[in-house]
């Protein structure tokens, strides 16, 4: 035990500056040492999260330039706004429909994989991985030239087929549907790769039990495979819808929340707000509408994995 | 109810013959033990029966019936595995009646045999929680449950004490030995512990090297092994076997085990042995059977003195070890008999429950 003071050292060394004996007890307390070894941590996260947020908290109080205490005001602007709205409602259905499509692939994919002869799967696994591997600026960017008006490939191979042409992001709702489709490009990989080692933590018994019990592939699937996983789901949709909720960078670069504002999200319109037009505090209050949603998802989906691991455990 | 047959059933994993071309019938309402060390292919065995592995060649009968290519859900078997297997996210009624539950039973009828075999094991308290809340041995009686409630053709068992101390482990064998007088459903056991198999067992099938070495009743095994194989690993501690000489002895048979000592082979056993005079052979004699010279009518000429190497004291008996020749052999002895270790004491073997093996073939003669 770490933290027991050994009565035979202290009675040995009656001399020791009171200083050091003190520095002493608190180094031989597990509490203490636990601390000082995340402090590195702690002073990085309170500089590089709490200090912006809590400044951003403080910025959305204030008027454009930045000289005045309004209070709530900022907020109630935007509310009464009819692209605002958009936004809360483009938002919400970018991250949830993305979330929805990423988990799903993520859950086939990593079925199928995991369905693999052991020998290629390795190869798979890394060939999989990739999209969420390259820097996804670069990525998008290419993304971008595939939906280009004029270069299009997609387009070149829907006309080769006798189709006609699509505008992908020039329409606003074929614009909404790129972005979200490059996002489950991007998204899906994480969710194969988590699904993946939930799969192969489930204990093939309990699979060998079941086909014994009765169950076909469906049901081994209902039954055993989406009980034994549903922790891990909760912590990866709920991870992604943070993430996706907060995506900038898609959407930034594909269409910079074109055409007509119709695929902006929070980030990427406190972006247009704040450093584009210069409304710092109207910016910081549109991105952090989006915490008092994200929070409320985070503590029910907290509580449902808490209360799973102690069943199952 | 019914019985299990194996025609030539062999398993190949990749280049590995894991079980070779093994025959077995077990009649309705048997108790089988397959027994075996570890790799002997008993566990693979048990899962081919189960429809877990398919039969690489030879043919696996269920009831009459060819069941090689049936699925396991359709086999209508139930298993016990070694950790459990329980579903953790079920509560004990849920993991029992899972089963039932995906052949669509009537709810009433569900409950209705759940909680009898729940009766039967004595956990009916325990329906609502979940096999985490569980210790061990109550784990090994759920899975169980989830077995009878079934009331399948054949109850399967793999290595299911396994997992438990030692003191549960004799408490959930003779459980399992009181469950199988209830319901009396064919059963398969399979352990690598011959306690097991020999308590629990109507009939053992000793394998060994995935082929099978003896087919018997317990009380076969024990006093008519076949194959040195089965003489050694039936029995605790386990048989000694010496390197011996017959000698003709007058009308009779001895037996040299040494320069030092020949004992008379009896005279029901001569004209067994006769035509393998003069041959090497190795002699076998559990150690129950040497002990300080006791009963009626004992042959003198089958006492005989050793220095003892180590004493072991077990309470109810003593063990003791000396050497003979070059091999080392155990003697179980009344305790208040026992000399100390490296003292002398006078041993008697009774050799009407001698082993003779051909060490060519390690067949038992």
């Amino acid at each position: 035990m770490v933290d027991v003071t050994h009565p035979l050292r202290s009675a040995a060394a009656p001399a020791a500056p009171a200083a050091k004996t003190g520095l002493n007890r608190l180094m031989r307390r597990r509490s203490s040492v636990a601390f000082l070894m995340c402090l590195p941590l702690i002073v990085i996260i309170t500089s590089l999260v709490i200090y912006p947020a809590g400044y951003s908290m403080f910025l959305s109080t204030l008027n454009k330039a930045q000289t005045k205490f309004v209070g709530l005001d900022n907020f109630r602007f935007l509310l009464k706004r009819d692209v605002f709205l958009m936004v809360v409602w483009q938002s919400a259905i970018f991250a949830i429909t993305a979330v929805l499509f990423k988990a799903l692939i993520g859950l086939v994919t990593a079925h199928l994989v995991n369905n693999l002869p052991a020998k290629g799967q390795r190869k798979w696994r890394g060939m999989l991985l990739v999209p969420w591997v390259i820097p996804l600026a670069l990525s998008t960017l290419s993304w971008w030239w595939l939906f280009d008006p004029t270069h299009s490939a997609f387009n070149y191979v829907i006309e080769a087929f006798g189709g006609e042409p699509i505008a992908w992001l020039g329409n606003p709702y074929w614009a909404r549907f790129s972005v979200i489709l490059v996002n489950v490009w991007y998204g899906a990989p994480f969710f194969l790769i988590m699904y993946l080692a939930a799969l192969k933590s489930v204990p093939e018994q309990l699979y060998e039990a079941a086909k014994i019990d009765g169950a076909n592939a469906w049901q081994q699937f209902i039954h055993v495979t989406l009980p034994m996983m549903r922790n891990i789901i909760a912590i990866t949709v709920l991870f992604s819808l943070i993430v996706t909720f907060a995506n900038f960078d898609i959407v930034q670069i594909m269409t910079a929340g074109g055409p007509r504002n119709m695929t902006h999200v929070f980030a990427t319109y406190a972006f247009l707000l704040g450093i584009r037009s210069g409304d710092i505090p109207l910016g910081a209050s549109v991105s952090l509408f989006m915490f008092p949603i994200l929070a409320i998802s985070a503590v029910f989906i907290l509580r449902g994995v808490r209360k799973r691991g102690r069943e199952i455990g | 109810m019914a019985d299990v047959a194996l025609r030539d059933v062999v398993k190949r994993f990749d280049n590995v013959e894991a079980v070779r071309q093994i025959s077995l019938d077990i009649p309705d309402k048997e108790f089988v033990v397959l027994v075996g060390p570890s790799g002997c292919g008993k566990s693979t065995t048990l899962r081919m029966i189960a429809g877990l592995e398919e039969a690489s060649a030879g043919d696996i009968l269920i009831d009459g019936e060819k069941v090689n290519d049936v699925p396991p859900k359709d086999r209508d078997i139930a298993m016990v595995f070694q950790n459990y297997a329980l579903y953790p996210h079920m509560t004990v009624f849920e993991n029992m009646s899972f089963g039932l539950r995906l052949r669509r039973f009537p709810k009433a009828q569900i409950r209705e045999r759940v909680e009898h075999a729940a009766k039967i094991l004595d956990i009916t308290d325990l329906l609502d929680r979940r096999p985490k809340q569980l210790s061990g041995g109550q784990r090994q009686r759920v899975a169980m449950g989830r077995a009878i409630v079934r009331n399948p053709k054949v109850f399967l068992f793999d290595e299911p004490l396994s997992n438990l101390d030692a003191k549960l482990r004799v408490q959930m064998r003779t459980e399992i030995k009181r469950v199988h007088q209830k319901v009396k459903t064919t059963t398969v056991y399979v352990t690598h512990d011959q306690v097991e198999a020999m308590t629990l067992a109507d009939r053992v099938v000793v394998m060994n090297g995935g082929r099978i070495e003896q087919i018997g009743t317990p009380q076969e095994l024990y006093h008519h092994p076949k194959t040195r194989f089965v003489a050694g690993f039936i029995g605790s501690p386990a048989m000694n076997f010496v390197p011996a000489r017959l000698e003709t002895n007058g009308s009779g048979l001895s037996l040299r085990v040494s320069d030092k000592y020949a004992f008379p082979v009896p005279a029901t056993r001569t004209e067994r042995y006769r035509p393998h005079v003069g041959k090497d052979l190795t002699f076998g004699l559990r150690p129950e059977h040497i002990t300080e010279p006791r009963g009626e009518g004992r042959d003198p000429r089958s006492e005989f003195t050793v220095n003892l190497d180590v004493v072991e004291p077990m309470g109810m008996e003593t063990m003791v070890f000396f050497t003979v020749g070059n091999t080392e052999v155990c003697s179980r002895v009344e305790p208040s008999a026992a000399s100390g270790p490296g003292e002398p004491m006078r041993l008697y073997a009774n050799l009407n429950h001698m082993h003779l093996i051909d060490p060519a073939n390690d067949q038992v003669l």
